[in-house]
């Protein structure tokens, strides 16, 4: 009888959203397994592991102290690898971000294991199968697992978190004193702009259609009306040095699925389509009213980007109280 | 300075996929094949540091077929030294495959620093170089937009979700490259003419059994087509109201 084992991330002392659909994507696959879910969390001391059973865990491992409140790659792996090799796991799954996309494939190393990056569909069928976007979303790839174990990287905002109560027993473990190679030494937050554009429920992206990159106030002022939204880009505009490359969305930026995606003075280069087509619903204003981008849009308005962007801002901010 | 730089052979971005008649592989009919995107940042800043230190070498790894050979020409062109293909049928679906069969090449290498892109625009999987560097037990760093070499320590800076994550560590390292790391060079024609005359090794090899069998490749499902509200200013209120009542999302 396999377990799954769900490597959780923290910011701050609190477990973040992501890691809740790991383990509401871990639970899903213990059951099809019969197995139990464990998790490993790893932060700074006093970190509380106390609710997570709520989300489907069996039994949390704590790993805390002040050396590990962020991240930092040697301890981080050596305490989800030491779990991971006392028991019988199938797979170790943990959210795709750019903690987990650094994480994952040390795992994955020091357990001479397959990794599957950024899954979007697990399966169990004779065998652990998932589904993951290749080619930035242009195609599906389905992989089966056929060694004994694996290491997933789940996509963020994929799997809906869902709870479903289970003990959620807590076992403090040691932090793994490994000499570490390399260190995190500092983060430094980004000014403003809190929400990352892969991780925001809204994204608002423009491209070249808004003419001059001060235009992007337009796109920045329509995300503040939203409250929850992130600013994206296309390759285009940070090519040409307007916006920064976390902003882009796209084959060579980033891979988004949020509610709602407004796709703003874009004509919708394919490379771009492959970033956002999984977005719920899909918004597109462009003047060419052949713009590829109409193709994939659920919503379309034909028309001068400036002069249909100031009365649907007045208009979220008005639904929006904001 | 010596330093390893880890390629591959991918599709261009502007390739529309066909899955190709196993169901497992895109067909290549028509499809321009290019050095991985993220790539070309690594054999600019392997050449930029090169250059820094004034002496040193800059060799191109590349796992895959034949045609590989045109990839790791590319980097030379560039103005890399020298090439190694490990010559394979085609390039595995395993990351840990594809990292063992590297690892196992440059660990006697002697190299200082081991550059690779972040991931490739093919398959995605955002883990061979991090995998090298476990795999070597050296300090690695990967996605990084920003890099500092001197007295044999590195600094690394890579964007993490609301901010910048400044990394240190010691050298020999393994570091993968995002975009806005530097702008690669186009190869002149006086380096295309050169990087003929350059030494590249073509070395057979048998891959690990690894840990995965891909069982299909699919299209994925086609968004339906939506509908054009209307035009200018005055369709904004039927997009609030469809928003609101129809997606549920206002």
């Amino acid at each position: 009888m396999a377990n799954v084992l769900a490597v959780l991330e923290q910011r701050d002392g609190s477990v973040r959203r992501v890691s809740h659909e790991a383990l509401t994507a871990g639970r899903a696959l213990a059951d099809a397994l019969g197995g139990e879910l464990h998790a490993v969390l790893v932060g700074p001391s006093g970190i509380s592991a106390d609710g997570l059973g709520a989300w489907g865990a069996d039994k949390v491992f704590v790993a805390a102290g002040d050396t590990v409140a962020q991240y930092q790659p040697a301890p981080y792996a050596a305490a989800a690898v030491a779990r991971a090799q006392a028991g019988d796991y199938a797979a170790v799954l943990l959210g795709a971000t750019a903690l987990g996309k650094d994480l994952g494939p040390r795992i994955a190393a020091r357990l001479a294991a397959p990794i599957l990056s950024d899954v979007t569909a697990i399966a169990h069928d004779g065998g652990i199968v998932v589904h993951r976007p290749v080619y930035a979303g242009k195609a599906i790839q389905q992989l089966k697992v056929t060694g004994k174990t694996c290491v997933i990287t789940i996509r963020p905002n994929n799997f809906t978190p869902a709870e479903n109560a289970h003990a959620g027993a807590v076992e403090t473990v040691p932090v793994p004193d490994e000499a570490p190679r390399a260190r995190t030494v500092a983060v430094k937050e980004s000014d403003g702009a809190a929400l990352d554009v892969a991780e925001a429920p809204i994204v608002i992206s423009g491209g070249r259609g808004l003419k001059e990159p001060e235009h992007f106030k337009l796109i920045e002022d329509l995300a503040a009306a939203f409250g929850n939204a992130a600013v994206g880009a296309s390759r285009a505009v940070v090519d040409a040095g307007w916006r920064p490359h976390a902003e882009q969305v796209g084959q060579t930026g980033k891979t988004v699925s949020p509610n709602l995606y407004f796709a703003i003075g874009i004509s919708g280069a394919i490379q771009h389509l492959a970033g956002m087509r999984t977005a719920k619903v899909i918004v597109a204003i462009n003047k060419d009213k052949d713009a590829p981008i109409f193709k994939v849009a659920d919503y379309g308005i034909v028309g001068d980007l400036f002069e249909v962007m100031p009365p649907l801002i007045d208009a979220v901010k008005n639904a929006r109280g904001n | 300075m010596k330093i390893a730089v880890c390629v591959k052979r991918v599709p261009d971005t502007e390739t529309r996929v066909k899955i190709a008649a196993d169901g497992k592989s895109i067909d290549e009919g028509g499809v321009k094949f290019v050095l991985n995107t993220y790539d070309e940042f690594a054999v600019e800043e392997a050449l930029k540091l090169k250059e820094q230190a004034g002496s040193g070498e800059v060799a191109v790894f590349a796992l895959g077929g034949d045609a590989a050979q045109e990839t790791i020409r590319t980097a030379l062109a560039m103005g890399a030294d020298r090439g190694v293909l490990l010559k394979v049928d085609a390039p595995p679906a395993d990351p840990f495959v594809a990292a063992q069969a590297l690892a196992a090449e440059l660990k006697d290498g002697g190299f200082d620093l081991i550059l690779c892109g972040k991931l490739a625009i093919d398959d995605y999987a955002h883990a061979v170089g991090t995998m090298i560097g476990e795999l070597l037990g050296i300090a690695s760093a990967s996605a990084v937009s920003k890099l500092t070499i001197a007295d044999g320590k590195g600094t690394a800076e890579r964007e993490v979700e609301g901010g910048m994550e400044v990394i240190e560590f010691s050298l020999p390292a393994v570091v993968t490259a995002e975009k806005g790391l530097n702008e690669p060079r186009y190869p002149a024609l006086k380096g295309i003419m050169m990087a003929k005359k350059k030494p590249l090794e073509v070395k057979p090899i048998t891959l690990g059994a690894g840990g995965i069998e891909l069982v299909a490749l699919t299209l994925p499902p086609e968004r339906q087509e939506g509908r054009i509200l209307g035009e200018g200013p005055d369709a904004v209120p039927a997009l609030i109201e469809a928003l609101r009542t129809e997606a549920k999302v206002l």
